[in-house]
């Protein structure tokens, strides 16, 4: 091998590799990082695609950090370039320059590149349901700043006027409602029989539904797609489950997202539907780790094993990956569902078990309907394992700290939803701790 | 009986073009004189409950407040004066004693103010203190009738007398007795921390001497009242003195009486009674009758001290105050606390406050005076208190004859006291004279110590600025010289009580 | 990092903090005007907390390990190189309050005008912030620990 190893080799240019490099240069001003990243941009925030689409930001609000961002981190930031596999034994990753169309080269311009240690970052990719007619022109999948691009172009070539988005998730609402802010009729096709099931219970889901049909974006849930009627090799129409049909001019596949860890599969590196890994973000093969919604750790409210494809996860992920990998010591056992949605207008924060009942649980839950708010909050064992909360979400990250560091709320738990919590209102402990900010250490 | 003969001290005025409605005056009014409406989203100003103590109006961030007095006015009377008939209105409606706080407010000659200091001229050179050396030390305590040296084992002499204790101020001003109690624990420390700071001392009073201020008993005079409350052999070896309180000058003959909702926990502890019980301090000490009495107690002290604690005694300046004073020398004390009429108080009948003592420039006069006529004036520090607003009003004291002065309200107006005097209603706005948690904290120590501290510095200068002037470079050297004061427009009784020439006539 | 501290023994709740928090953070930093005409777009990001007897000021505490930094979908929140503070850069936020969500004193909140989020900036620029310098008994204090 001509070159020396690579101290650092970063596969993947978002979230959690942005938490990595911060995080080697806090403890290695110079080790070697090499980041190779498949898009030919420089690193983006991927959740402003549907700003991005929805033309409420320009392009130049896309980036994630300023432009010198590699510069200043002294990274080799090799864009448009495919890691093609990985070899655990060898130590070694095979990438490969990604042509503009997006296919990869042949092979002879591929390399092998040797690493000291390594990160997996590479993502999520999005999940499409094999309906028929999914290869259409005017199907898109929307993950990606080339995809809001496809989508605008289309838009603006076809004129497009009926979308159909397929799930009603968090991105498929998100791109619901960019698709609404650009003019489209809109239609979200959910099959399960409320939007955004994951995060909210039954009654914020009918509030976020409400706010959906208000903003003029139409909803069938509890149904699914047969197929995508195509005319022309172009989306024309989708037909549904039950036989009935509409017509359309574009589809969004927004079915979710699943991590995307083709490249470390029939490996030693273990992976289940992520590549797991441990409290310290490392997998089964020591000194390669892996962050963000590629990886696979442990719920800490649930116990349970599972991607948690969320963005302060994957940067605290790639932070505590990137200090380990540059000898330090960092654990990240406190991973919990958290996700902010705006949904048309309407502020929605889920945190944890935000949907649970029954059981152990004890739920509490507090309406407005004037104001439009409605708050949950789910307890277990004296502590806050779930909160929910819609309309009104001020100061909801009291909960999530009150939830993270599992502090006993049994005696101010009638003040969980008064309107009064505060952090004068916590334990005395706590509060100060969280004032003198020593509670949010890692 | 509705109280409806009595009408506001003081007229609330609120500008409305300056208001922004913020609601600081509502929250920082202890009185309650400002509401906020919530119905109508405005605040209002009920002026009957105001005593004109600024709090909202110093807080007001946009100076929207005006405190002015009640416009309603009687007619003229000069004997009638609306103090007077005001007066009879509280008492027929209440039948009580009236009470007030602080010091004498009525129009009595200031006799301070009727003094001026010398200069030097041409014929002796004035001292640029911040050019040479000016000395403010002080010491206090008793001093020898002549001292004996003797020679050193190995060369040179050494002194044969043996000094009694001594304490020795940076500057010749300490701050006077307020009980714990009667001011916040807050308040306290702070008067402890700044006499440490300012290489002075500060005065316990009847309120025992808090474990917080344990650390700062080296510059405590501890005091032992009437009530004997906090008092025991350990309290008395912390302190650096020991005073013996006789009289107060805001009450002579009067004694103390601290309500039992003040007495809390804390307080309790300190004074060693139960919580929630009035502290009664009697009008006399039970067990002094005489001189000879108090000799008694003077010497107990020094026994249970070991004669390292000087031991003073501290009485009212009442008519007979220069013979009462020498009887104080005779039983032992190491120094004289003379109290003056305009002296402070937490609490006290008005009648008293008013009518009661003499000034304490003519008190001073007197027992140093007194004193010197007997050959004893070095057997005993003479400490002047009662009403001290200035470094000149301290000068001149010491140019009386007076070793150091006692400051109390002055220390309390540094602190942020506007002399409402409202101290025992217990709702003291500005967290000094009151118990009540949540207005004791408004009273921030490292605030207050830093407010004591400068305004001593300040004095400091002055005096120093003042001796220079007067081609003295030692507040020693002043001590007792009353050449350097002249009367102004004083009668020749009181140029003669005084001990002074009037303005004009020459060496 | 100097770090603005509050000292509860001392805080008397009378809100100077949030008061003058409110004007510093106006467009025409004149207390009567912000107060009369910018109410709709200013709004203080210093919060007094208050309970019986106890209450103290809140503000953003600037982390050393900031949650919202990392929560950020923008690269909005970030650190000021020079001073360390946690800056919010409202060019830049989307206000999909993930912010809000994340931090554990409640002391981000949506800017009045539901657009962008709005914290403690430390008064940039200022030797010592406006809450610290106004606070009449000195029970904010602003120092390295």
């Amino acid at each position: 091998m001509k070159n020396a190893d690579i101290r650092y080799l970063i596969l993947g240019n978002s979230t959690a590799a942005v938490g990595a490099i911060e995080a080697i240069r806090k403890i290695d001003a110079d080790g070697a990082i090499v980041l190779i990243g498949r898009e030919p941009r420089h690193v983006y925030s991927r959740p402003l695609i549907s700003y991005l689409l929805a033309g409420e930001i320009d392009e130049s609000r896309m980036d994630y950090r300023p432009r010198d961002f590699y510069a200043r981190h002294q990274v080799d930031a090799r864009l448009g370039v495919r890691a093609l596999r990985v070899d655990p034994r060898l130590r070694t990753v095979r990438v490969t320059p990604v042509s503009a169309d997006g296919s990869e080269r042949n092979d002879a311009t591929a390399e092998e590149l040797r690493f000291e240690t390594l990160l997996i970052a590479t993502g999520g990719a999005p999940v499409v349901p094999p309906i028929e007619g999914r290869d259409a022109s005017g199907v898109f999948t929307f993950a990606t700043w080339d995809d809001a691009d496809r989508l605008t172009a289309w838009i603006e070539k076809r004129n497009a006027q009926h979308a159909v988005v397929v799930g009603g998730g968090l991105i498929g609402i998100k791109a619901a409602e960019a698709l609404r802010a650009r003019g489209a009729r809109v239609l979200i096709v959910e099959r399960e029989d409320r939007v955004l099931p994951l995060g909210l219970d039954r009654h914020a889901s009918s509030m976020a539904a409400t706010a959906l049909r208000d903003a003029g974006v139409d909803l069938e849930c509890g149904t699914i797609i047969e197929r995508i009627v195509v005319a022309d090799g172009v989306v024309s129409g989708v037909t549904f489950h039950n036989g009935r049909e509409s017509s359309c001019d574009l589809v969004v596949m927004a079915a979710g997202v699943a991590p995307d860890a083709s490249i470390v599969h029939g490996t030693a590196i273990r992976v289940d539907h992520g590549v797991l890994v441990d409290a310290r973000s490392e997998t089964s093969v020591p000194g390669i780790y892996a962050a963000g919604d590629v990886a696979q750790g442990i719920d800490s409210l649930s116990g349970a094993s599972r991607p948690i494809p969320i963005f302060p996860h994957a940067y605290r992920q790639g932070a505590v990956a990137g200090t380990n990998m540059a000898g330090g010591q960092a654990t990240f056992n406190d991973a919990f569902a958290q996700n902010a949605v705006d949904v048309c207008g309407l502020s929605t924060i889920s945190i944890g078990l935000a949907t649970a009942e029954g059981g152990d649980f004890e739920v509490l839950t507090t309406e407005d309907q004037t104001a439009r708010t409605y708050k949950r909050v789910v307890l277990r064992d004296g502590r806050i394992v779930g909160a929910l909360f819609v309309g009104d979400i001020d100061r909801v990250g009291i909960f999530t700290g009150l939830i993270r560091e599992k502090i006993d709320v049994t005696s101010f738990k009638h003040l969980l939803l008064s309107g009064r919590l505060g952090l004068i209102t916590l334990p005395e402990g706590y509060r100060r701790r969280v004032v003198s900010g020593e509670a949010v250490a890692v | 009986m509705r109280k409806w003969l009595t009408q506001p001290d003081f007229i609330v005025e609120r500008d409305v073009a300056r208001c922004i409605g913020c609601r600081v005056c509502v929250r920082q009014c202890a009185n309650a004189v400002h509401s906020y409406d919530d119905e109508d989203g405005t605040i209002l100003s009920e002026s009957d409950a105001c005593v004109g103590c600024h709090r909202c109006a110093t807080l007001c961030p946009t100076g929207a407040i005006a405190v002015k007095r009640a416009p309603l006015e009687f007619r003229d009377n000069a004997n009638w004066t609306a103090r007077a008939i005001r007066n009879v209105y509280k008492q027929a409606e209440g039948g009580g004693v009236l009470l007030a706080a602080m010091g004498n407010d009525q129009p009595f000659p200031i006799y301070w103010d009727r003094m001026l200091l010398n200069a030097a001229q041409v014929t002796n050179p004035s001292i640029d203190p911040l050019r040479e050396p000016m000395e403010l030390t002080t010491h206090l305590g008793r001093t020898p009738d002549r001292v004996e040296i003797e020679p050193r084992p190995g060369g040179g002499v050494r002194l044969k007398t043996r000094l009694g204790p001594q304490l020795k101020l940076d500057i010749p001003v300490m701050f006077s007795a307020m009980s714990y109690g009667s001011i916040s624990l807050n308040a306290s420390i702070a008067l402890a921390r700044a006499a440490r700071a300012a290489g002075t001392y500060a005065n316990t009073g009847e309120g025992g001497l808090h474990r917080s201020i344990h650390p700062y008993a080296d510059n405590m005079i501890v005091q032992v009242a009437s009530g004997r409350f906090g008092v025991d052999a350990d309290y008395l070896n912390r302190g650096a003195a020991v005073e013996i309180k006789i009289g107060q000058g805001a009450k002579p003959g009067i004694g103390g009486h601290l309500p039992g909702e003040k007495v809390d926990a804390e307080v309790s502890l300190t004074r060693m009674i139960p919580e929630g019980t009035d502290a009664l301090s009697p009008a006399p000490h039970h067990d002094i009758y005489s001189i000879e009495d108090l000799k008694q107690l003077v010497f107990a002290i020094k026994e249970s001290t070991r004669y390292e604690k000087p031991v003073f005694v501290k009485i009212a300046a009442v008519h007979n105050v220069a013979a009462i004073a020498s009887g104080c020398v005779h039983a032992g004390a190491d120094g004289v606390v003379i109290d003056g009429f305009r002296g402070g108080t937490g609490a006290a009948p008005q009648a008293i406050r008013d009518h009661v003592g003499i000034p304490i420039e003519l008190a001073l006069a007197a027992v140093d005076t007194r004193l010197r006529e007997e050959g004893i004036r070095n057997h005993a520090s003479i400490i002047v208190a009662g009403g001290f607003r200035s470094s000149a009003d301290i000068v001149k004291a010491v140019a009386i004859g007076a070793d150091a002065v006692y400051v109390a309200t002055a220390a309390l107006v540094a602190m942020g006291c506007h002399l409402c005097q409202k101290c025992h209603t217990g709702r003291c706005n500005w967290g000094i004279a009151t118990q009540d948690p949540v207005l004791t904290k408004r009273l921030n120590p490292d605030v207050a110590i830093r407010r004591l501290t400068n305004l001593l510095r300040g004095w400091s200068h002055e005096i120093k600025e003042m001796l220079g002037g007067m081609g003295i470079n030692a507040i020693e050297s002043l001590r007792g010289n009353r050449e350097h004061l002249r009367g102004l427009g004083l009668t020749s009784g009181e140029l003669q009580a005084l001990g002074i020439k009037h303005a004009g006539v020459g060496a | 990092m100097k770090r603005i501290f509050a000292r509860e023994e001392y805080c008397l709740g009378c809100r100077l903090c949030e008061i003058h928090c409110l004007v510093k953070h106006s467009k025409s930093k004149r207390i009567i005007k912000a107060f009369r005409r910018e109410q709709d777009t200013a709004a203080p990001a210093c919060r007094v907390e208050e309970s019986g007897r106890v209450s103290f000021a809140l503000q953003c505490r600037h982390c050393e390990d900031a949650r919202c930094i990392e929560a950020c979908i923008t690269g909005a929140m970030h650190r000021d190189p020079t001073t360390g503070a946690v800056i919010c850069d409202t060019e830049r936020c989307v206000g999909c309050w993930s912010c809000i969500m994340v931090c554990p004193a409640g002391a981000v909140e949506r800017g009045r005008s539901r657009q962008v989020a709005s914290k403690c900036d430390l008064c940039m620029g200022e030797d010592t912030p406006v809450c610290v310098m106004h606070c009449p008994n000195e029970a904010l204090v602003y120092e390295e620990r």
